[in-house]
């Protein structure tokens, strides 16, 4: 082989860039994100489920919510705890979590991720800064 | 050379395979039980939801004199809704609007036709046909039927913005987004619960499937004043039964066989 | 073998450059259209398919004409066309990519495109359009790689390939008649609900497809040392000539049905394309240049003398190609929408983003079907040294 330097350089220099997550903010690691809750939520003290369930699986709950409205006019939830709920992001999600920059931001920023929900489903600020 | 450098393709690409099946099946797996979970969640209908086989409804086009009479229907509708107004009429959004008899029946062109008629516009709107070629025409069901009130719905995050829906409608019933609607949507009248939608999805009449969930009328009836009646078709005690029965009716384009379920008394 | 594409003359990589640049300006505008939306185009709430989706039918007819070299060559032994098979199959290829690529830029939302396979709706017709065009796609792949790479090595192409070769022949068919079905079978669009849409759409791509092919075998002839040959040509101009007068024919039975049965709704439609409705006659020109030069292709076309001329061939397929371009590009798509449902006039005229983007769809595609033949051609040379 003929171009061994060169081939040693680029796999050297390929290495480098593929392993660019891993070192290239290594000591600096970002807080994790601080949540908001409004009066409203802090009063209903459960969420549709249970916290971490939410965290994890919050657009589960949405898409099944969605279809089940929208697909087969079914619009009342009930949790495991047998507890009714209208499904409606506009109407009930973000009736109660209307503080969307110190709430769904939050975590949605810090995770880098871009949900198009609120080109739609209209956000509600009713607590102002 | 060759033969080396497509058997060193072929390992990558079947690595690259073998890798991603671990990912892709997590994807898939089932969610996991909630902590202390007390039973399975489920979803059922409300209480106040009014049900039906088939909406329909009849528009008493003699009850219609004027302009005036029109206007609170299309307000109605279009608020609650959020309906943008496009500033450029080609790219305009309209749910329900009026038409003159020649253009909402093209189909029944007469020379002579009653004075009333000739004068007076008609309500058109989606016929949420029996039969609908829209609902054929959906490569994705974002437009569909529900089987269990006839209802012709959109699901708005299923749309792909094709337009074939668009081109199937023998009504013209349905409208394209065809820019971000919010900036055409008066913020103090805006109604906000009930979603707008985005740019590149197509949207129509959907005889307030959100207001019959919980009990009320569609927007334009409980605007109109008795001028339009809602019920359901197959229930021979409706009040659209009933109106079907006593007067002469007619529907748009009944020759395609889509069995509208809008009728008018004229 | 992709390496062939890679080398070239200073007039091929001028060519390529050029291609690539008039792609890369077309891609920022539609980033524009992704931001915007469906606006910056001159669509309408009545015409709500337009030059874009016009493009896509017409193209989808330039790769069904591919099958017009391999189904005499295949099915019938016509020995002669079995040099330049590899370049209808690759002509295929290049029309699709661009079908779809027009696809993809008329969509609304566009990032959802999947949904049409992860929610499959057996009873749309334009689901069965995307799975005959991608599988249309992947069967020319398959067959010309797999034939031309065997040509190369001086072999004949595996067995296996074969069931493949025979399965794209009624496909290319049905890729077109599932386009055709798309607007046939609209009953609110009495414009295309008639049952000669599907024979006239394959006729016209019969016409137009090989037309296509005989313009870019003279090209190869003049500037490589590979001759598609002089037989060949003749035989494609043969089947052009055809094509055309059928897809005129067709369009005249059209004309008969409609005007001798008198009835309004059907009249207004090509009233408005050749006369003018209500004072909007904007395709009128268009049309009437569309039939002439159909004429013009079927004279020189049918007559031997002019069509053994291959100068006079030339201009007789670049007529046919654009007659059939206007009239199944722009004739159809408007004729259908206008009048709307509602017997109501708005005309549309494409905007010039829209031109632009669907001009810069052309130059990839043109960019494809350059690297492909250059290929081909390479190979072929090489075979003949």
């Amino acid at each position: 082989m003929g171009n061994k330097k060169l081939v040693y350089l680029g796999i050297a220099i390929f290495l480098v860039i593929v392993t660019l997550p891993f070192w290239f903010n290594r000591g600096k690691a970002a807080p994790a994100p601080e949540l908001v809750l409004t009066a409203k939520a802090k009063e209903a003290k459960e969420c549709v489920r249970s916290k971490e369930y939410m965290a994890k699986d919050h657009m589960r709950v949405l898409d099944k919510w969605r279809h089940a409205v929208v697909r087969n006019a079914e619009r009342i939830y009930v949790n495991p705890q047998g507890k009714e709920y209208a499904m409606s992001l506009s109407n009930t999600c973000l009736d109660c979590h209307s503080n969307k920059a110190e709430f769904c931001d939050r975590c949605h920023n810090y995770a880098s991720v871009r949900p198009y929900c609120w080109d739609c489903h209209i956000d509600n600020p009713k607590e102002t800064k | 050379m060759e033969r080396s450098r497509r058997d060193i393709l072929k390992l990558f690409g079947i690595s690259a395979l073998a890798l991603s099946t671990g990912p892709v099946l997590d994807a898939f797996a089932a969610e996991e039980a909630e902590h202390g979970a007390a039973a399975e969640p489920y979803v059922k209908m409300g209480d106040k939801a009014l049900k039906a086989q088939q909406w329909a409804m009849v528009v008493d086009t003699r009850k219609f004199k004027s302009e005036e009479d029109f206007t609170p229907l299309i307000d109605a509708c279009h608020k609650i809704h959020n309906v943008p107004s496009l500033p450029i009429k080609r790219q305009e959004i309209k749910w329900i609007w009026t038409a003159p008899y020649h253009n909402a029946f093209p189909m029944s062109p007469m020379k002579f036709v009653n004075e009333k008629l000739e004068h007076t516009p008609l309500l058109v709107l989606c016929n949420h046909c029996e039969n609908p070629p829209c609902v054929r025409a959906c490569p994705t069901n974002a437009t569909f039927k529900n089987p269990d009130n006839g209802i012709v719905m959109m699901d708005f995050h299923r749309c792909i913005g094709c337009r074939f829906c668009m081109a199937a409608c023998p009504f013209g019933a349905r409208s394209f987004n065809f820019r971000d609607p919010r900036p055409f949507i008066n913020p103090a009248e805006q109604n906000k619960q009930f979603p707008t939608r985005t740019k590149g999805v197509v949207e129509k009449c959907s005889f307030c499937a959100e207001r019959l969930a919980v009990g009320q009328l569609p927007a334009c009836v409980e605007a109109s004043d008795g001028k339009l009646v809602f019920g359901d078709l197959y229930d021979p005690e409706s009040k659209v039964r009933e109106l079907i029965k006593t007067n002469y009716t007619i529907r748009r384009k009944q020759a395609l066989g889509t069995e509208p379920s809008v009728y008018y008394i004229v | 073998m992709l390496e062939l594409a890679l080398k070239g003359s200073k007039r091929y990589y001028g060519w390529m450059g050029f291609l690539l640049a008039m792609v890369g300006v077309g891609f920022l505008i539609y980033l524009k259209q992704l931001d915007f939306g469906l606006g910056i185009t001159g669509m309408s709430r009545d015409v709500s398919w337009g030059f874009y989706i016009a493009q896509f039918t017409f193209l989808v007819g330039v790769a069904a004409g591919g099958v017009m070299v391999v189904l005499p060559y295949y099915l019938h032994d016509y020995k002669a066309y079995g040099r330049i098979t590899i370049l209808g199959e690759f002509l295929a290829i290049a029309a699709l990519v661009m079908c779809l690529t027009f696809i993809i830029v008329d969509l609304g939302q566009p990032r959802r495109i999947f949904n049409v396979w992860l929610y499959p709706t057996l009873h749309s017709v334009l689901f069965w359009d995307t799975i005959v065009l991608n599988g249309y796609l992947f069967l020319n792949i398959i067959v010309g790689w797999n034939v031309l790479e065997a040509e190369r090595n001086g072999v004949h192409y595996p067995a296996w390939v074969k069931p493949f070769i025979y399965l794209s022949i009624p496909w290319a068919i049905s890729i077109h008649t599932v386009t055709a079905y798309l607007y046939a079978g609209l009953p609110g669009r009495g414009f295309w609900m008639t049952a000669i849409m599907a024979p006239r759409f394959l006729a016209s791509a019969f016409a137009a497809g090989p037309a296509l092919l005989i313009l870019l075998c003279l090209i190869i002839r003049r500037t490589t040392s590979f001759d598609p040959g002089r037989e060949q040509i003749q035989t494609l101009a043969k089947t052009v000539a055809y094509a055309i007068v059928l897809n005129v024919f067709f369009f005249l039975c059209e004309i008969f049905t409609v005007f001798y049965s008198q009835i309004p709704e059907h009249m207004d439609h090509i009233t408005y394309l050749f006369v003018g409705l209500h004072g909007h006659g904007t395709y009128v020109p268009w049309m009437w240049t569309a039939m002439g030069l159909m004429i013009i292709g079927i004279i020189l076309l049918v007559n031997p003398a002019t069509r053994k001329n291959e100068g006079v061939l030339a201009v007789a397929c670049i007529a046919v190609f654009a007659g059939t371009w206007i009239d199944k590009g722009l004739g159809m798509i408007s004729g259908g929408f206008v009048p709307n449902p509602l017997h109501e006039v708005n005309e549309y005229i494409p905007t010039l983003p829209e031109l632009f983007i669907s001009l810069s769809i052309w130059c990839l595609g043109f960019f494809v079907l350059t690297g492909l033949f250059k290929i081909a051609v390479s190979v072929k040379e090489e075979v003949r040294e």
